[in-house]
């Protein structure tokens, strides 16, 4: 497991100690105004109801977040060029989405439990899944890349908004328990309009289950841009299903992991579900196979790049003082390093073994499976030994 | 041994399932003080609780992928569709969830779920409640689809598949939830016969007659019947939908050397047609004559004045059994 260092027990008991009387019904605000705690210029903007959340947060924490950031942004990078590079199939970046999942990510406690969407990499990256593990999948060398009770992560989800449900019912178990974990579940604009995601509510709802909705609002499903999906803002959606929600800056780190850690605080005390909009912007591409310039504006583009979330951040730590040369430096160095390792891990990545097809189809033999990999063996079998390679 | 109703053998074997494993948790629409509209889960949530028998909001999508989140914390989740033709808006949770997540998750992830869904007609209902929605799942790899057909099966298969670590499709023939039956609660799971297991519920040596659920207890009156006229019928449970237990049926068609396929779901790629073409290429040279299907017809479910012209009834299964036999039936002398 990962060490956990950003979990809301630290910014919890602060804000319960300046707090008393504030329960985890509070703040039980729907929609309503975007949180923010960092400008896109990189200046802290004082906001005393999140301030709290967050003010136990370390200069040198701060620099860690930086770093997260700055390594997932690499990720993305050399995934997209290895896919490039034909070394793998597809490639979903989440280039522009990094405060939004970085944030989030690093507010979860080891016992918690996410089920992502195929463009939460950087969660995975937060929950400890190995860089090589990410894109296994996106090779084609499995169709999951690595065990979600290890890193208490599902494997990535690509039928838009499922895992809500898979969340919910989790986080049913986790009531059933009597524990205080929180299921999580990420999903983006486009997802809420599907079945699931709104039946997801309403189960949360009836049942007040320990579940956490994160959407990461980036403006576009495909090409489909986000008004398509909603006439109202997305979070408003929420008090629709009886669903606290907050509207947050997802450029922001701190501010996403202010009201991710109010969210968790609340399903921990048996406050039941919250609805997250996270405000962000899908940088590139909807995978490598996408052409954005066909459906959308270059100046959209320019607009959001000016509120980029790692730009933001560096900016802030630049006026505290802390972006040193040594931090730089070590920054710079661990995202090559992950970057080199990423791309060693995909080149000798061995393939599978063809009757590997046939593998935890069923947990228990299947006598029509095991007859068809009978089959397939022997006709693999008949080709060994006979005709030499290369002649007629 | 006990007279049960096939629904109250059920309900003992899902009130056995919750007594003996904790983890089993019941989940569906009217299932609680209702006790289910068919009354199957009668009086389980007063014994074990509203966290234990739970009745959710009218989703069915919900309900199975609440219960694959669940199944993720290492629950054992049973659910109930109220009715066959509902269980489609939870297409997609069973077929690209339930299905495919063990062989996703590369066999770290279980899915020990029970699908429980009454079906088949014969009950004089409306649109969507008379359904035979079996070969849209046994079609789906990483299902397992049972259908039972008395109350012994019934109570043991229930428990087989709860116990079950692969998700189970339990097909329960609606209008056989009031037949009645002597059921033995004492009976040991391991030793009962597996439930990927068919079995010879009438013994016969001229015409193999294989169905499932519903349709066995007509198969039986067809098969004594067809005695009067001298005609030996065995009939086999197929029990397993999938996978289905070839080699039983095979075992019987090297006997008999003729096969009569009999299901309520339509014809065209239904399971006659893969129980057809299996038998065929693995025992063609056994073959006197061409399999036959009786089976309801390529439309929907008809409304109820008409629906018993639908169902494949005794004579039009004796009709097949004629027709495998070459004797005069309602199609001879047409070709093709």
């Amino acid at each position: 497991m990962r060490s956990t260092v950003l979990t809301d027990e630290p910014g919890q008991d602060a804000y319960k100690a300046s707090n008393p009387g504030i329960s985890a019904a509070s703040p039980r605000r729907t929609g309503g105004d975007l949180v923010q705690l960092i400008s896109p210029e990189g200046e802290r903007i004082s906001h005393p109801e999140f301030d709290l959340w967050v003010s136990d947060v370390t200069d040198e924490q701060l620099c860690s977040l930086y770093e997260d950031m700055m390594v997932i942004r690499r990720i993305d990078a050399e995934a997209t060029a290895l896919q490039r590079q034909g070394e793998l199939a597809l490639w979903p970046p989440l280039l522009g989405q990094e405060a939004s999942q970085i944030g989030s990510g690093r507010a979860l406690r080891d016992d918690d439990f996410v089920f992502p969407s195929y463009r939460d990499n950087g969660v995975a990256y937060c929950r400890g899944v190995e860089p090589t593990d990410l894109v296994r999948a996106w090779r084609g060398n499995a169709s999951s890349g690595w065990d979600p009770y290890r890193h208490n992560i599902a494997t990535q989800q690509i039928i838009i908004g499922s895992q809500s449900l898979h969340a919910t019912g989790y986080a049913m178990g986790i009531q059933h328990d009597g524990a205080d974990s929180v299921a999580v579940a990420y999903f983006g604009d486009g997802a809420t309009s599907e079945g699931d995601v709104n039946e997801a509510m309403v189960f949360a709802a009836s049942f007040q289950v320990p579940v956490v909705f994160i959407c990461q609002n980036n403006h576009w499903a495909i090409s489909e841009p986000v008004r398509i999906q909603s006439h109202i803002q997305i979070a408003d959606r929420a008090s629709g299903f009886g669903i606290p929600s907050m509207r947050v800056d997802g450029n922001d780190v701190l501010a996403v992991l202010a009201v991710t850690r109010i969210a968790l605080d609340r399903a921990r005390k048996g406050g039941g579900p919250t609805f997250i909009e996270a405000v962000t912007y899908r940088m590139g591409p909807h995978t490598t196979a996408d052409d954005p310039t066909r459906y959308r504006d270059a100046n959209e583009l320019e607009d959001w790049a000016a509120k980029d979330p790692v730009t933001r951040l560096k900016a802030l730590l630049r006026t505290k003082g802390l972006l040193t040369e040594e931090v730089e430096a070590k920054t710079q160095a661990k995202a090559d390093e992950v970057a080199r390792s990423l791309r060693a891990g995909v080149i000798n990545m061995p393939d599978p073994a063809p009757l590997d097809l046939f593998k935890h189809v069923y947990s228990t033999p299947n006598s029509w499976i095991e007859r068809q990999k009978d089959h397939y063996s022997r006709y693999l079998e008949s080709f060994s030994g006979s005709t030499p390679e290369g002649a007629l | 041994m006990s007279k049960l109703t096939f629904a109250r053998a059920i309900n003992a074997g899902l009130r056995k399932s919750l007594e003996n494993d904790p983890k089993v948790v019941l989940m569906g629409e009217d299932i609680g003080a209702l006790g289910g509209v068919f009354r199957v889960t009668d009086g389980l949530q007063k014994d074990f609780g509203k966290h234990r028998v739970v009745d959710t909001p009218l989703a069915e999508s919900a309900i199975i992928g609440t219960a694959v989140g669940l199944a993720y914390r290492g629950y054992r989740p049973v659910c109930e569709i109220q009715f066959d033709g509902f269980i489609y808006p939870a297409f997609d949770q069973i077929v690209s969830q339930v299905a495919k997540m063990h062989y996703r998750t590369q066999g770290r992830v279980k899915m020990p779920i029970t699908i429980r869904v009454p079906f088949g007609g014969g009950i004089g209902s409306p649109e969507h409640h008379s359904e035979s929605p079996e070969a849209y799942f046994t079609h789906t790899s990483g299902l397992r689809v049972i259908s039972v057909s008395n109350p012994q099966d019934a109570y043991t298969m229930i428990q087989q598949a709860i116990a079950s670590d692969d998700p189970v499709l339990y097909f329960e023939p609606k209008r056989r939830y009031h037949d009645k039956g002597e059921v033995d609660e004492t009976a040991d799971l391991s030793t009962a016969l597996s439930m990927e297991k068919a079995r010879v519920v009438t013994p016969g040596s001229d015409v193999t007659l294989v169905t499932y659920g519903p349709l066995v207890k007509t198969a039986n009156d067809a098969a004594i019947a067809a005695a009067d006229e001298g005609v030996s019928v065995e009939v086999i449970d197929l029990r397993s939908l999938a996978p289905i237990d070839f080699p039983a049926v095979e075992a019987s068609v090297r006997k008999t050397g003729r096969l009569v396929i009999t299901h309520e779901a339509a014809q065209s790629g239904g399971l006659g047609a893969e129980i057809a073409a299996s038998i065929t290429e693995r025992c063609f040279n056994y073959l006197e004559s061409a399999p036959v299907r009786i089976t309801g017809f390529d439309i929907p479910y008809p409304y109820s004045k008409l629906e018993m012209h639908h169902l494949p009834d005794l004579d039009r299964i004796l009709d097949g059994v004629d027709r495998a036999l070459g004797r005069g039936n309602s199609l001879s002398g047409l070709e093709g």
